[in-house]
């Protein structure tokens, strides 16, 4: 579209330019809201006006002074969602390889899958719990709580998994086969590198999932909190600008995640574009890489 | 390679799909089938006021299929459901209409198709509870809008109301109905549309009689979401809501919170079927697989 050549915009075009940046201000505005916030006065309150502008409740969520202490809530919620993570990787990946095959039963296990995701989050729960009591068992963060984080991310992470097989091209694997790659090599030459910006992507969703789940862990977390429940248990009773402070650094850490994948994402495939030119270079030709 | 090896290897290789596929099984056994199975059991239990005890009455669901509440609930929560589901399909349209048909560089579509997505992978509670400095009484919205004249004295309904519950659904569901009708739309073919504007259809009848047909996969996965993620929740409602709504789930929360576990979990079970009805519906007339 370069070289001065006008583009043509569709009716309506600016209309719909307006509405989007509404929109982006409609999903970021509440939390910029909460980021200047948490920057209140130390005698300010949860709301305008800013009686000055301080560092104190960020302190007071890294050495809390009375109420609520989130440094092991955020701890717990870290290694939970890293837990998460790596189980819902391993998982859907499998998953999406059986898939690939077919296998008897795919159907029924399929409707599981959308059960789970469509499942109330409540029930999930309350289930978990119950069922945890009856076994006459306390159920904790790291067993209960990852359940119910599991019943949330592997759904997701099947879903995107099949979209990303769907899009696999079988051509690659049987060009590796009549070369004589053996069943490992193939998948661990041909397969895991081809999927690995969709396994990222799972990791992606499996971590953050986690990490900011409340309503399926609210029953199941036992005698000690993970972040989300901890903030939400604040919330009703005596919160203070500490609860923004620590929502400003929570949303923050989110951001680093989501532009570490990001990033990881990117390498990956830089990488493969880098390794096809070099093939393209030392054989004069184009590589049969489709994407 | 020996005989009795090459004999086990198409076996092995029939195995490998029930091998790759036992831990999805078993992540699903333990923490949906069995949590259900629970919640089945335990509606059937009986309570005594107090506490409960094993049995097999059907006391609980007589108790919810004789209670007006239950009615009153479900209807709260379709009215909720129903409204964020609209206004969710109209944004969901136009921002996705905007990023396929209106921004042509491939890198924008991604970067701004990002930016609407990138709060999803943030956290829930924080983006729920950032409306209440927003909405209050006190809050921001309501200091502009007397600021600049339009109101005099601040507007009650904002917080604490279904207003507010319903903004905190537009606000975190909207990309679920995003992302497969952008997922959709970027997949019609474009001579499709020229040739009909050749043959002098308008921007209009382009837009009814051809995109919105062409998006109904996209509608059915985007709806089944919003619809679950807002008939399953219960923290946008009790937070935002400030006891005004009394949907189904919230219902359940109360009877968990005063112990009654059988009628919690009768109710749950009425609501799964509620539920998977609706999504059974929906997936009955779009094949949501092929759209993987």
């Amino acid at each position: 579209m370069k070289g001065g050549e006008k583009i043509r915009r569709a009716p309506g075009f600016i209309p719909r330019t307006i509405f989007f940046w509404l929109f982006m201000l409609f999903l970021y505005g509440p939390i910029a809201v909460i980021a200047i916030l948490s920057f209140q006065g130390p005698q300010g309150g949860l709301t305008f006006p800013m009686t000055g502008f301080s560092l104190h409740w960020f302190k007071d969520v890294i050495d809390p002074t009375y109420i609520g202490d989130f440094r092991w809530p955020f701890g717990r919620s870290v290694i939970l969602a890293v837990i998460v993570m790596a189980l819902t990787v391993l998982v859907s990946f499998l998953a999406g390889l059986a898939y690939r095959k077919g296998f008897v039963g795919g159907t029924v296990l399929f409707y599981l899958v959308i059960t789970c995701l469509v499942a109330p989050s409540f029930l999930v729960s309350l289930g978990i719990g119950l069922g945890f009591a009856n076994l006459e068992m306390q159920t904790q963060w790291w067993s209960g709580g990852l359940g119910a984080h599991l019943s949330w991310t592997v759904p997701i992470g099947v879903l995107i998994m099949l979209a990303v097989f769907a899009r696999f091209d079988r051509s690659l694997e049987e060009a590796a086969r009549d070369l004589g790659a053996t069943e490992w090599q193939n998948l661990r030459n041909v397969v895991i590198p081809i999927m690995a910006p969709g396994m990222i992507a799972v990791g992606l969703f499996g971590f953050t999932l986690s990490y900011d789940e409340f309503p399926r862990t609210s029953l199941v977390t036992g005698t000690a909190n993970t972040l989300p429940v901890e903030m939400v248990a604040v919330t009703g009773t005596a919160a203070t600008p500490s609860l923004y402070a620590v929502g400003t650094m929570t949303t923050v850490f989110s951001l680093a995640v989501i532009i570490i994948s990001f990033v990881a994402i990117y390498f990956v495939q830089a990488r493969r574009a880098g390794r096809a030119r070099s093939v393209q270079a030392r054989y004069g030709k184009k590589p049969d890489v489709s994407d | 390679m020996n005989g009795s090896v090459a004999a086990l290897t198409p076996i092995l290789k029939r195995c490998s799909s029930a091998l790759q596929v036992t831990p999805l099984s078993v992540v699903l056994l333990l923490f949906l089938v069995g949590p259900v199975i629970v919640i089945l059991i335990f509606s059937f239990y009986i309570f005594n006021g107090f506490f409960m005890e094993p049995g097999f009455v059907t006391d609980n669901y007589e108790g919810i299929f004789t209670s007006f509440n239950t009615l009153e609930a479900y209807l709260a929560t379709f009215k909720i459901a129903a409204i964020t589901w609209a206004i969710t399909l109209v944004f969901g349209f136009i921002l996705s209409y905007y990023f396929v048909f209106d921004i042509i560089a491939f890198r924008w579509k991604i970067f701004l198709f990002l930016l609407s997505v990138v709060p999803f992978w943030t956290s829930g509670v924080v983006r729920m509870i950032s409306w209440i400095p927003f909405l209050g009484k006190e809050g921001l919205l309501n200091r502009a809008l007397q600021g600049i004249g339009v109101i005099d004295e601040p507007l009650e309904f904002l917080l604490f109301s279904e207003f507010a519950v319903i903004v905190s659904y537009v606000h975190m569901y909207t990309l679920f109905m995003v992302a497969p009708l952008f997922n959709v739309m970027a997949k019609i073919d474009r001579s499709l549309i020229e040739a009909a504007r050749d043959s002098g259809a308008s921007a209009i009848q382009i837009f009814f009689n051809i995109i919105v047909p062409l998006c109904k996969p996209g509608i059915a996965i985007g709806t089944i979401f919003v619809v679950a993620l807002v008939m399953g929740d219960f923290v946008s409602i009790r937070v935002l809501s400030g006891g005004q709504a009394g949907t189904v789930l919230m219902s359940m929360r109360n009877q968990v919170d005063v112990l009654q576990y059988p009628f919690a979990c009768a109710s749950a079970v009425l609501l799964l079927i509620v539920l998977l009805m609706i999504v059974g519906g929906i997936m009955s007339v779009v094949d949501v697989r092929k759209q993987l």
